[in-house]
């Protein structure tokens, strides 16, 4: 009688593994055919950074919009985390008003362009309140005023294999040695086309000043400071898996 | 009475001692779901303790409403210096660990009301819920009594009222303050940062509940030592 029941859960317990497994195999291929799969999922810290990632991108796939707020909230004291570059090539561009300065977009694109300051100003403008917050713990409110990412990648033609936005900056030996001072960062599409997501020249009705990224900064409403990318000096769309970050710590920003 | 139903009468009562012998043996003090989600949510509330600690440093000052930073008046400056640096990996292993929390204490919600562990053990008695009772089995603790042997194999009316309160109030409170700090989820649920006062009053209430569950455990750790330390541990581990 033990023994016969024994073997019964013996094979139960095998059938039961036996399905764990080829469902979680599935659900990690449609997890990927549907872009749930963060590009830093290996490792120990991966199965973290996959399950959150996952699923804030299945919770927020409608577009939702970080909160926004009124003129009145706007902070007097906008947090400077380290200061602006100061090599040469930066500070005569900071002189010139950036005259000198363009962005370029490249890639995995039909036409590829590039803009100066004056032409991005002349683009359709957008501005939005929202919350800045660094993972420290500090916060602030500001205005940011850009042109939509969306917009720019439309002018470029981004293709639609294109997986990710890659965002090269100025390289600042300044900043902190923690993960703001990514060499590039990215964001996946969904966050590209998200309509609060601008490349921002202006900052309270003033010229984004160079403390705060000048002459054009990354604006995500739904991600951790560190992703706001200061500085921007290359755009480029990719369809790599490789080419996501290149600083310390993981991807994926939203939490 | 007779020689034989004085036998009769032995061997019944030896039989009933040896039937409650074997039921008391055999039934576990804790049964397997408690034990196991038990050690798991202890090592996991250990690496978010860890990783907490170490974001926390890296800006140990305490706001309230959405904002707050160096310049801004704070709520409470904490008298640690800042320490900014090890964030970058103890954020992903805070989440790391979070998730681990969660899975388990939802392995732990299902399962207690399935094996119906909650309606036996956690449930409190309606004559229990008096506060003379209450105080009384509060001042044994301070006295530091031992409990009697049947009320020692039963959750008394405080620990009964503290483990609901911990699994049902406390860590719900950690994880939803915790989720308010996500801009990716509040703006989903953006009424998980507003019901709160903003941001910053998320992340204070967050460090507060912590605070809290600290408490917690070093009472539970002294009253287990009351009740006998590695008894207790070994009890939680084998049943």
């Amino acid at each position: 009688m033990t023994k016969f029941l024994k073997r019964r859960q013996f094979i139960t317990a095998g059938l039961a593994t036996a399905a764990s497994a080829s469902g979680l195999g599935t659900a990690v291929y449609f997890a990927d055919r549907y872009g749930l799969i963060p590009p830093d999922h290996t490792g120990i810290v991966g199965i973290g950074e996959t399950l959150t990632y996952a699923t804030q991108r299945l919770l927020t796939s409608g577009h939702s919009l970080a909160r926004e707020f009124k003129r009145s909230d706007i902070s007097k004291v906008p947090i400077v985390n380290g200061p602006h570059p100061t090599d040469e090539k930066y500070l005569a561009l900071l002189a010139d008003g950036f005259k000198n300065w363009r962005l370029s977009i490249e890639g995995l694109v039909a036409r590829p362009v590039s803009f100066s300051l004056e032409e991005m100003r002349r683009l359709s403008a957008e501005s939005h309140i929202t919350l800045h917050a660094c993972e420290q713990g500090w916060s602030y409110i500001a205005e940011w005023t850009g042109v939509r990412l969306a917009t720019v990648l439309d002018l470029a033609g981004a293709r639609p294999e294109s997986r990710y936005v890659v965002f090269e900056p100025f390289a600042n030996p300044n900043q902190s040695r923690t993960v703001v001072r990514a060499l590039w960062e990215s964001i996946d599409m969904a966050d590209a086309l998200h309509p609060q997501t601008l490349l921002a020249y202006g900052m309270n009705s003033e010229a984004l000043p160079a403390d705060h990224g000048a002459p054009v900064r990354l604006r995500l409403g739904r991600h951790l400071g560190w992703k706001n990318t200061k500085y921007l000096s290359r755009i480029v769309i990719t369809d790599r898996r490789d080419l996501y970050r290149k600083g310390g710590g993981t991807w994926y920003g939203g939490i | 009475m007779s020689a034989g139903s004085q036998q009769k009468y032995v061997r019944l009562i030896s039989e009933a001692n040896v039937e409650a012998a074997v039921e008391t043996a055999s039934t576990p003090r804790h049964i397997a779901l408690v034990r196991i989600t038990h050690w798991i949510v202890v090592l996991s509330v250990l690496g978010l303790l860890i990783t907490g600690t170490g974001i926390l440093v890296s800006h140990p000052r305490l706001y309230w409403g959405e904002t707050g930073g160096v310049g801004t008046p704070s709520l409470i400056d904490l008298p640690i210096p800042f320490i900014i640096g090890p964030s970058v990996w103890n954020r992903p292993f805070h989440f790391f660990f979070a998730w681990v929390l969660v899975l388990t204490g939802l392995t732990y919600m299902v399962g207690s009301f399935i094996t119906q562990h909650f309606r036996k053990d956690l449930l409190l008695a309606k004559a229990d819920l008096r506060w003379n009772r209450i105080v009384g089995v509060v001042s044994d603790h301070l006295r530091w009594k031992r409990p009697e042997a049947d009320a020692a194999s039963t959750y008394n009316v405080v620990q009964r009222l503290t483990y609901l309160a911990v699994v049902f109030g406390l860590f719900p409170a950690i994880l939803w303050t915790g989720l308010a700090m996500s801009f990716g989820v509040t703006s989903v649920f953006p009424i998980l940062a507003t019901a709160l006062g903003g941001h910053q009053s998320a992340r204070t209430l967050h460090f507060t509940c912590v605070v809290l569950l600290l408490l917690f455990v070093i009472v539970h750790i002294l009253m287990l030592c009351l009740a006998g330390f590695w008894r207790s541990v070994r009890t939680m581990i084998t049943g």
